[in-house]
């Protein structure tokens, strides 16, 4: 696999499950936010991490020290891995976080801002 | 170990044993609508093999955790052990259809749907495709998205032919 | 600070939790479920294959199909039943019997409860290999997250770690929803989950590769790829890497028991590799050493969804008795002849070894010695 992986990023280019033999979803309505300033689509009211996910997103955050990349593990709220900076408030867990319409999502770098979220 | 023993601790069976027997030849080949083919070798807390089967050709568990035995002279046929086991272990073999083709009944819980008519590829247990068959129904025994597709193949492989592949 | 009040607390509405609260709730306890998740139903929304065991647990039926027969029997006495999504329960301070809870990451409030229910499931395990911090390795229940109940593509091309029941679970429901699934690896020489669930995914056409484990990740910032090595009977690594081609790698490696509550009200806790990890003494009713608290499911050990079920009941039923709620006669022995049924099977022997450690007399005849 030669990509730098998954569905062009940008408005309209969710990779959605649009066939399944079992299932059949029923998303939230329609709704866009920016994700590092670019504006995307998403479903509201589902957690930020999974619109992201659809939208190519595969990197949410840096850590400290090493400034390695972290894309969501657990999904379940538990890990830890998918933290981000939410409308200026770091450390959003974004797997259980629903979308709202016009958010502001960031990747997060170390440990994030605690004061940028009082402007 | 083994490879024998190998494939069969990766999912494959390799030989018949308990819960994994095919139904007596002078049985099987003049039996319209065919018989039950179960692979559950091992023991684990499931019965709805038994409780859907309408005839106890599948004989009741006196332990949830029995491997299925089966009663062949009971079994209609009917399918509806196909569709209601969770395993995805039974299958249904008619040796009647014709002289040199058996009808087999599988459960399928994948897309794309096949057409009635449509080429499928045969699959082995390990996947491989070993033949082409051809579609003569599809039927949803208890309407819950686990079809049973009939698919016409060649009648020399009752051992082998597992599940299909819908090419479109 | 909100303070909010209640009967009987339940901490986490999946499998267990679900159940327990139906059961106490029945009988006209005031229950309150916690569920930091954005709906209830725990991993049974996730699971589109039919489950095993018996009637009882509702064999036949797909997990997610389960859920909603869980809250419709709540629907019933919908009026003893609060019900509190995406709040996840912080702590429980013992000082002054009281847990702290936060909504959507910036709503505090606090709880008293007469008795809790601790049905807060498992969390994901992770083995080491070079790269297992990159976005792409997702562990196998996030991966039924995004592509069951979200309906997001997880990936293209996937490598399985683990052919546990989870491990096998996940491929199969990769395929359904259109994935491919380059190889299951698995170090042991045998797959873990039922041999059905291998069959079904074997003949789709996936290898199982036994006595294999996965060596590191490719990729700078995502995954690009896996290599992947045999293991001998040492499990060390023997021969030529080999590489697998994928986008992500899952992870179903087993699960940990998530206790932290447990341990903040002090019950007896013990290790016990069979039930994976850390988990609360108790009795045969669920009861753990402080009195006020029960645990049920994942969470008391970890095991098929079917006996978390069973169990969560036990612990619902068990909660309602020590209030001196009037319960039926015989339903805790016919709930424990159903989990002894579940349990007898192959995959139970383990289980049952776990539980002879950690089950206690009732807690009454011990303190009292």
């Amino acid at each position: 696999m030669d990509e730098k992986s998954g569905p062009e990023r940008g408005v309209g280019r969710m990779d959605l499950i649009h066939d399944h033999p079992i299932l059949e979803f029923s998303h939230g309505e329609k709704i866009t936010f920016t994700f590092d300033g670019n504006s995307m689509e998403g479903h509201e009211g589902e957690p930020i991490a999974m619109a992201l996910h659809a939208n190519g997103v595969r990197v949410y955050r840096e850590t400290a020290e090493k400034h390695r990349p972290r894309g969501f593990f657990c999904a379940i709220g538990k890990c830890s891995s998918c933290f981000m900076v939410v409308d200026g408030v770091p450390n959003v867990r974004t797997c259980i976080t629903p979308l709202k319409a016009g958010m502001k999502v960031e990747t997060q770098h170390g440990k994030g801002k605690v004061f940028e979220g009082a402007e | 170990m083994d490879d024998k023993e190998m494939l069969f601790n990766s999912g494959i069976l390799t030989e018949e044993r308990e819960g994994a027997i095919l139904p007596p030849e002078e049985l099987w080949k003049n039996k319209k609508g065919g018989l039950v083919v179960v692979e559950c070798p091992q023991r684990i807390p499931c019965n709805p093999c038994a409780t859907s089967c309408p005839t106890g050709a599948i004989r009741p568990f006196s332990d949830i955790n029995d491997t299925p035995s089966v009663d062949h002279s009971k079994c209609t046929g009917c399918t509806l052990c196909v569709a209601s086991c969770p395993g995805l272990a039974c299958f249904v073999i008619d040796l009647t259809f014709s002289d040199d083709l058996a009808l087999y009944k599988l459960p399928y819980e994948m897309l794309p749907l096949p057409v009635k008519g449509e080429k499928v590829l045969c699959l082995d247990r390990e996947g491989k495709c070993i033949a082409e068959g051809t579609v003569e129904n599809i039927t949803q025994p208890r309407k819950d998205r686990t079809y049973v597709i009939h698919v016409s193949a060649p009648k020399n492989l009752v051992r082998e032919f597992r599940a299909i592949r819908v090419v479109k | 600070m909100k303070r909010l009040e209640t009967e009987i607390l339940v901490i986490g509405g999946g499998a267990a939790g679900l159940s327990a609260a139906a059961e106490a709730a029945a009988a006209g306890a005031k229950v309150m479920i916690l569920e930091s998740d954005l709906h209830l139903g725990g991993q049974l929304v996730k699971q589109t294959h039919k489950f095993f065991g018996s009637k009882d647990e509702y064999a036949g039926t797909r997990g997610f199909k389960i859920a909603d027969i869980l809250l419709k029997e709540m629907e019933s006495c919908k009026e003893n039943i609060e019900i509190h999504t995406n709040t996840t329960v912080t702590g429980y301070y013992s000082e002054d019997d009281t847990f702290t809870a936060m909504r959507d990451e910036d709503e505090f409030f606090t709880i008293k409860a007469d008795r809790a229910i601790v049905a807060t499931g498992a969390q994901e395990r992770l083995i080491p290999f070079v790269n297992n911090d990159l976005p792409g390795v997702y562990g196998a229940g996030a991966v039924q997250t995004i592509m069951n109940v979200y309906g997001v593509v997880p990936g293209k091309r996937v490598l399985m770690v683990g052919a546990g029941n989870i491990g096998l679970i996940v491929s199969y429901q990769l395929m359904q929803a259109g994935v491919e699934v380059a190889a299951i690896v698995e170090a042991a020489p045998k797959v873990g989950g039922y041999w059905v669930h291998a069959a079904k995914v074997r003949r789709m056409g996936v290898p199982i590769l036994l006595r294999h484990s996965i060596k590191r990740a490719l990729g700078d910032e995502i995954i690009t790829g896996a290599m992947i090595t045999e293991l001998n009977e040492r499990f060390e690594p023997v021969g030529e890497e080999k590489k697998i081609d994928c986008d992500v790698i899952c992870i179903a490696v087993g699960l940990t028991p998530t206790t932290e509550i447990l341990s903040q009200a002090g019950c007896e806790m013990m290790y016990v590799p069979e039930l994976c990890g850390n988990v609360a003494r108790r009795d045969s009713s669920m009861q753990t050493s402080n009195p006020k608290f029960f645990t049920a499911g994942d969470a008391s050990g970890i095991e098929e969804a079917s006996a978390a079920m069973v169990e969560g009941r036990v612990a619902g039923l068990s909660a309602l008795k020590s209030l001196g709620y009037p319960t039926e006669h015989g339903r805790l022995e016919e709930y424990w002849g159903r989990l002894q049924a579940l349990r007898s099977g192959e995959a139970g022997k383990r289980i049952c070894q776990g539980l002879t450690c950690v089950l206690t007399e009732d807690w009454e005849a011990v303190h009292n010695g």
